[in-house]
């Protein structure tokens, strides 16, 4: 580059006033069938940038993303997990040597150990040769660490019921909370048997789903209350056939007003 | 006409010095798909900056309805979900986006560990890199607060009572990230939604910029 006297300035910039053509290296001394990044290589960055955004769309539309109830801090019944990548962590902490007295074991020395060991690879694993086979130790370890991830992922992913989760903690919509009738006669028989574990406004809870919005006929309300369903236990309503009927008549009425 | 404009630029700004260090060099054959059909494990780190983008944007249009308030935070959401048009589409990819960046992260991490691309002279750009991992994984933990559900609610309170135990500071970092020794709530979601928007991604960018920037000094690794 030109420096120092008989320098030209665009104006009273920095920048000089004599051009450099701007014509690219001449790459013919690069070893092997090297491509120029611009424009060639660059075109097919985007074509498997395309095909994984099509891949990508499809599984945001196949799957819409969850959402569950409005945050409840009193709901003392809910089993809290984290996001899947933090399975394994969280799954570390049941393990004896790893909670209680050695707590610090599971929440510090060992994640610090290998998340360390990850940050500072270059300096533990300082050989000169690049091959997996020529550094056994450091590619042994990230494979054992590998496995133990995977494998604490596992047995906490697979000890969860996914759908009944997703099933019991399902949203209200906003503003058919308010909707309940408690004048209603069915409200009485309501609060009997079914509001412990369905709620005062039949939002659900921890033990129970919401009762809005379910798709149900009648006869099958009926049964349910009387006989369960999935974790439900039979016998939740234990009244008069006429009590019976008040009861779901008050809850198909309320899902009909919801629906309005 | 687009030539004059940019000759007009360059006159004035001298962009073409920059262009040269963005876009004009070569790509090796090794790492070329089209010579080497394995050469694709040299897309995930490619593919986790796009992902990285579709992140950042769709956050940005997010943040158009998202309301940081315990009271309407799960509304706001709701509404976004069920009634904005193609609100969930977009929450969906941004959902399903903080996983996807995670699984490609990590297996950009692996390649670059079994290959041993980290060697010398890339070490510093290693300790970048597994610092942008562990940016990510505290976007991860910060946004899954904020549609202020249960899930969201209780994971986070384990989150913190783990904060909690860690000797000496644990009780100050508790507070730092909840607002309140005891409390998880309206604090911690406006805290949570400042570090999940504003501190961690200008940390982020901080550090791609200097991982590329370092790609660009160093070149990319040579084959095996």
């Amino acid at each position: 580059m030109h420096k120092g006297k008989g320098m030209k300035f665009v104006g009273d910039s920095r920048i000089a006033t004599e051009r450099k053509p701007n014509v690219p290296k001449d790459y013919s001394e690069y070893p092997g069938r090297t491509e120029a990044f611009w424009p060639n290589f660059l075109l097919k960055e985007w074509l498997v940038g395309a095909v994984f955004l099509v891949g990508f769309l499809c599984l945001t539309l196949a799957h819409p993303s969850p959402l569950e109830g409005m945050a409840d801090p009193t709901n003392a019944s809910y089993i809290p997990l984290p996001d899947w990548y933090f399975l394994f962590l969280y799954e570390l902490l049941k393990y004896e040597f790893a909670s209680q007295n050695y707590i610090l074991m599971g929440i510090l020395v060992l994640p610090g150990i290998a998340f360390g060991a990850l940050l500072l690879a270059p300096f533990l694993d300082n050989g000169p040769g690049r091959r997996p086979h020529q550094r056994p130790i450091s590619v042994g370890m990230m494979l054992l660490a590998l496995a133990s991830v995977i494998w604490l992922t596992y047995e906490s992913a697979a000890n969860v019921d996914w759908e009944s989760r997703a099933e019991a903690n399902k949203p209200i919509p906003p503003g058919e909370e308010a909707e309940i009738d408690t004048e209603h006669a069915g409200y009485a028989v309501y609060e009997n048997s079914c509001l412990s574990c369905h709620g005062d406004n039949l939002q659900g809870g921890g033990a129970g789903p919401s009762l809005i919005g379910i798709d149900k006929s009648a006869e099958e309300i009926a049964t349910i209350a009387k006989e369960g369903i999935g974790s439900m236990p039979p016998d939740q309503f234990t009244g008069t056939d006429e009590e019976l009927e008040q009861l779901v008549d008050f809850i198909v009425s309320v899902n009909e007003q919801s629906e309005e | 006409m687009l030539q004059k404009i940019y000759d007009w630029i360059d006159e004035r700004a001298d962009i073409t010095p920059i262009w040269r260090d963005i876009a004009d060099h070569e790509v090796p054959e090794h790492v070329n798909p089209a010579h080497h059909f394995s050469a694709f494990v040299y897309c995930f780190g490619g593919l986790t900056f796009f992902v990285v983008v579709i992140q950042i944007l769709s956050g940005m249009f997010l943040t158009m309805y998202y309301v940081p308030d315990i009271e309407n935070a799960w509304k706001s959401v709701y509404y976004l979900q069920t009634e904005v048009a193609h609100g969930q589409i977009v929450r969906g990819m941004h959902h399903w986006g903080a996983s996807v960046v995670i699984v490609m992260l990590l297996l950009h991490t692996l390649r670059v560990f079994f290959q041993g691309a980290y060697k010398k002279p890339r070490e510093l750009n290693w300790i970048v890199g597994v610092l942008i991992f562990f940016i990510m994984l505290g976007l991860g933990f910060t946004g899954y607060l904020l549609p202020w559900d249960n899930k969201a609610f209780f994971a986070t309170q384990v989150g913190l009572e783990i904060a909690q135990q860690v000797p000496f500071i644990g009780e100050e970092l508790k507070t730092l990230l909840a607002g309140d020794p005891n409390i998880v709530g309206a604090q911690t979601l406006t805290r949570f939604f400042a570090i999940h928007v504003f501190f961690l991604p200008g940390a982020l960018f901080a550090l791609l910029a200097i991982h590329f920037i370092l790609i660009r000094r160093q070149g990319i690794s040579g084959p095996l």
